[in-house]
């Protein structure tokens, strides 16, 4: 699962966008992973997580099976922690979304002083990663690079929409939906908010950045091409 | 995936949830239709589409009265009114969209989600990639393109010609008839998926070679190619060989997953949780 790896953007547009997750190795210490995959995403909570996931059951804005009509007008917009946590329940990976680097690094403290035993891992620009571990006071112990896109790149969509639709790394939130949405702001017909919460529940693994799909929102927004 | 026509209503909302554009509306049925051919069946519009169950005919009858007044109809975009979704059991080799598709369906060969490999994601608990080595995941169809299983194996060919290691635990390898020749199942290679990682290891030195070689593949297959490269860090946490590799290469390496060491082998509870046990 490279679900985090391959967001499109350089170095600098990660600047908001910290995924840290926790992940056990199938056969080797995944027998009771289950309370430490919990305690990781407990251990989040303080440090304001955007988004909170795990690879079964999705993030924290879900979609509903049997969704009430009058919920057009009054829909469960607030993310669930308390739920993802609850819900998670087999060996997967947890993942927690932070939107500024103070608030990922005092996590990876927090992580390292839980020493739960688990495989943690940091995605986001080179640097933010080296400035999160030198934070916690430990040396990076493997690294896989992005080296981007490429082969026949003519079938891929607009830099903004890419921006956007690679948030979740499985391919669920479709470039044509985050076109429709980027279009729809333009068109004042929905705000970046509202937009997000779209996109968001399509994301099977709860690891979308809302906030900085916000931001790529906005700036689309009165971008001319 | 099916979609129930005495359910559809036609909205449209599926055809932009859809990662492969393979949903459209039929002009003829008035209904929404599934391509088959280009359906992956990663079941985005099943798992992500909230539902709801209105009657068709009300939803219909309303639809048809906005449309004559030239009202803009403006539902919520990822809602299928009618949950007019119906998965289909599948069968095999169709069986492997899914498997390579949808995220929620672990990998049988490997028993992960996604597209199912730990990668460097563990290499503190399992060792995958050592000192000296690096570990290729070559990443087929991602973003949403989507790839065919006969284009991921010429590849593979070209790969195992060059004499390199496949990982076992990989689904694409899973379902080699020959790890020698990296030849897949005959049976699969009309099969699309969303995205399919082909997974090897080999020292340091044939960096350089492996990626003009994936290159030179990746001029003969009509798809997007992701190219991840891992590799274990020094004692101090520097990677001083293989960056310099992939920068010479023309690379900018802006983004990265950074494994911070923290996995052991074993089931011993974590000192907080070994703390709790003792109280309670």
């Amino acid at each position: 699962m490279t679900n985090t790896l391959h967001r499109f953007g350089d170095a600098a547009s990660f600047h908001d966008d910290y995924i840290v997750f926790a992940i056990p190795s199938r056969g080797n210490n995944d027998a009771d992973s289950v309370p430490k995959l919990r305690r990781f995403l407990e251990l989040a909570l303080p440090f304001q997580p955007v988004n909170l996931g795990d690879a079964r059951h999705g993030g924290a804005l879900r979609p509903s099976r049997s969704m009430n009509p009058t919920a057009h007008w009054n829909r469960d917009v607030k993310p669930d922690f308390a739920a993802v946590i609850a819900g998670l329940n087999a060996p997967t990976t947890a993942a927690a979304v932070f939107d500024n680097r103070p608030a990922a690094e005092d996590f990876v403290k927090a992580v390292v002083a839980a020493d739960l035993g688990l495989s943690v891992n940091i995605s986001t620009s080179i640097e933010g990663a080296e400035q999160c571990c030198d934070a916690a006071g430990i040396c990076r112990h493997s690294v896989g690079y992005s080296l981007g896109f490429e082969g026949k790149t003519e079938h891929l969509p607009h830099a903004d929409v890419l921006k956007i639709s690679t948030m979740c790394g499985h391919g669920m939130v479709s470039a044509s939906l985050a076109k429709k949405m980027i279009d729809w702001v333009k068109e004042g017909r929905r705000t970046p908010q509202q937009a997000v919460t779209y996109l968001q529940r399509f994301c099977s693994c709860g690891v979308f950045n809302p906030s900085r799909a916000c931001r790529i929102l906005e700036e689309a927004r009165t971008r001319t091409r | 995936m099916n979609i129930n026509p005495d359910k559809c209503v036609a909205c449209g909302n599926c055809t932009y949830v859809c990662p492969m554009g393979a949903i459209y509306i039929d002009p003829q049925t008035r209904r929404a239709a599934i391509n088959r051919d280009e359906c992956v069946e990663c079941h985005a519009c099943y798992n992500g589409m909230s539902q709801e169950h209105l009657n068709p005919v009300l939803v219909r009858a309303i639809r048809r009265v906005f449309q004559i007044l030239r009202v803009r109809f403006d539902p919520e975009p990822d809602v299928c009114p009618t949950a007019a979704f119906e998965p289909e059991e599948l069968t095999w080799p169709r069986l492997v969209r899914r498997a390579f598709s949808d995220p929620r369906v672990p990998h049988e060969s490997t028993g992960v989600e996604g597209r199912g490999t730990e990668e460097v994601k563990t290499n503190d608990v399992t060792g995958r990639v050592k000192v000296g080595e690096v570990g290729f995941t070559i990443e087929f169809g991602r973003p949403g393109v989507g790839v065919w299983m006969r284009e991921i194996q010429e590849m593979c060919w070209a790969l195992a010609k060059a004499g390199v290691s496949f990982e076992k635990k990989n689904p694409v390898t899973s379902l080699m008839t020959d790890l020698a020749t990296g030849t897949l199942r005959e049976e699969i290679l009309n099969e699309k998926v969303l995205s399919a990682i082909v997974e090897i290891k080999t020292t340091v030195d044939r960096t350089e070679e492996i990626i003009r070689l994936v290159w030179e593949v990746e001029k003969r297959i009509d798809t997007v190619v992701a190219l991840g490269v891992g590799t274990r860090c020094d004692a101090d946490g520097e990677d001083r060989i293989v960056a310099p590799i992939l920068e010479k290469l023309g690379y900018r390496l802006e983004r990265a997953k950074t494994n911070i060491g923290l996995g052991r082998a074993g089931s011993r509870p974590a000192p907080e949780m070994r703390a709790e046990a003792i109280s309670r």
